[in-house]
């Protein structure tokens, strides 16, 4: 099964409540999926500043001085913060490349969650509420955001396996569904230079549309392109820095509902999702069409 | 009139409380509020009452319904009124996939549009949507009326059996073995008589009516591409 949120805000006066509403949605979909949780939330743009979100099995080794460590290692400053099992780094965002390399090396059982100006990702195994709570989600503020709870049907329950999958700067990608032709999908994009870490299929579908945003492509196009090259089941739920997607492939028994207002724009397997959100009464709700591109931007 | 907060209250009393009626009843009318999208509201009755939800349900609303009435203030998530043997089931606003699924009777009226799959194997259930329906509806349906007042979506009556379809907008294609059939006098009486259950303002002349063109009904190596 497993169950999606998403919340893309328009009004600026709910910036505050962002994760505190995501975590109430995600939470309302735990019987959809009880292996693992994630979210993905857009927070502040600081200049320059970059955001490194890693994860680790051995935290309090791996995070305890990798602020110094790291700043060291490629002579810049870094600031951390830990949140349990995860830790965002924030450095010069032209230093970020460097700092994976770095990282690799000073903390081999480090793995980097995201990269990004705004973007974190928080993603665990358990149910939706626990994960919410070790990293303090209610307390997020942001602009947009997204929550998956997992069933997992392709590759193992680990954190690794969790969405939101990210591939690139500040973009990530939830999925319900399962997809038949990853395997040659990543071994295409093996011959392009993009690597994958897992053997998950979402993650596939995620680097996908990195790939085609590299070569050019908007989110939206990328999706449309989506709909020819990728076979299988899917409801996606999609971020960017500014953006907000949806695509449902064309047979589309994966649910999904949609609902507007003048205050956001939300997203959720079930209207159940929805129920509290505020003014959802007066909201346009509405299932979206199978194998059309739905996009919001900032 | 009994009111239940399905919030306060749970699914289970509810529906534990609409087994209970029986035929002579004298709770026969139900006020289902806080319903917030909650799945299996008001199923498996049988008794000749009225359930109104006021707002919006989730998975499989008024299921395996016999007898009763159920009044969906809001919209309808998937499988509403599947499997009803009687009854009927109104939904004012949209209703999502496969509504009125393997309906053996009964009356589902979708007073919005029904997305994809609306009437999938249906065996004898009427059902009048008053907007628009999705791809793939009456996919192998073997009896009953299917009316639609808007548009109807890609594959309609996909591997039909002897389920009725009528349609008054667009059809946006025909699924393998549908096709487009004379309206006749009996089938005008059908269509108005359904119309004017659903209270859905409609002439039956306006409406075309598709059938099966009963190809598929046993294998013929011809047609092992149109499988």
């Amino acid at each position: 099964m497993c169950g999606i949120v998403g919340l893309f805000l328009k009004d600026k006066s709910l910036e505050p409540r962002l994760g505190a509403m995501l975590t109430e949605m995600l939470v309302t979909m735990s019987d959809r999926g009880p292996d693992s949780a994630g979210i993905a939330v857009y927070g502040t743009d600081a200049d320059d500043q970059a955001k490194l979100t890693v994860q680790s099995d051995n935290a309090a080794e791996d995070f305890a001085r990798l602020d110094t460590d790291l700043a060291a290692a490629i002579d810049v400053e870094v600031s951390i913060r830990v949140k349990d099992t995860h830790a965002v780094l924030e450095l010069s965002a032209a230093k970020v490349a460097q700092a994976r390399q770095a990282l690799a090396e000073l903390r081999p059982g480090v793995r980097v969650m995201s990269t990004g100006d705004t973007m974190e990702i928080y993603k665990e195994v358990g149910l939706p509420q626990s994960v919410a709570d070790r990293f303090e989600i209610s307390a997020m503020t942001g602009t947009h955001g997204i929550g998956h709870t997992r069933m997992a049907t392709e590759s193992a329950v680990n954190t690794l396996g969790a969405h939101p999958f990210s591939t690139g700067p500040d973009q990530c990608l939830v999925h319900n569904g399962s997809l038949s032709n990853h395997n040659s999908l990543r071994r295409k994009l093996a011959r392009e230079g993009v690597t994958v870490e897992t053997e998950n299929d979402t993650e596939v579908a995620a680097a996908y549309l990195t790939w085609k945003m590299q070569q050019g492509s908007t989110l939206g196009e990328a999706l449309d392109s989506g709909i020819n090259d990728l076979d299988g089941f899917y409801t996606f739920v999609v971020g960017t820095k500014d953006g907000f997607g949806v695509l449902r492939d064309p047979i589309a028994c994966k649910p999904a509902v949609l609902a507007e207002t003048d205050q956001y724009v939300a997203f959720g397997s079930e209207y159940r999702a929805l129920v509290n959100l505020p003014g959802i009464e007066d909201a346009k709700v509405w299932e979206p069409e199978p194998a059309t591109v739905y996009f919001w931007s900032h | 009139m009994q009111t239940y907060d399905l919030e306060a209250d749970g699914l289970r009393g509810l529906n534990s409380a609409l087994h209970a009626q029986k035929d002579g009843s004298n709770q026969t009318n139900w006020k289902v509020v806080n319903p917030k999208g909650s799945h299996a509201i008001a199923v498996g009755l049988d008794a000749p009452i009225e359930v109104t939800v006021t707002g919006s349900t989730g998975y499989y609303c008024g299921g395996m319904n016999q007898q009763a009435t159920i009044n969906v203030e809001g919209s309808a998530g998937p499988g509403v009124a599947e499997n009803m043997m009687s009854g009927t089931v109104i939904v004012e606003g949209d209703a999502s996939q496969y509504a009125g699924a393997t309906g053996h009777g009964g009356l589902l009226v979708i007073k919005g549009n029904a997305s994809s799959r609306c009437g999938i194997s249906m065996k004898g259930i009427d059902i009048v949507v008053h907007g628009n329906i999705g791809h793939m509806s009456a996919f192998m349906a073997q009896s009953g009326n299917l009316v639609v007042l808007g548009d109807a979506g890609d594959a309609l009556g996909d591997s039909l059996y002897e389920a009725r379809l009528f349609v008054r907008g667009k059809v946006k294609s025909l699924g393998a073995d549908c096709i487009e059939k004379d309206m006749r006098p009996e089938h005008l009486e059908i269509l108005a008589d359904l119309l004017e259950r659903a209270g859905a303002d409609a002439k039956p002349e306006e409406f075309t009516r598709y059938g099966s063109a009963r190809k598929l009904y046993n294998f013929d190596i011809d047609n092992a591409s149109a499988y």
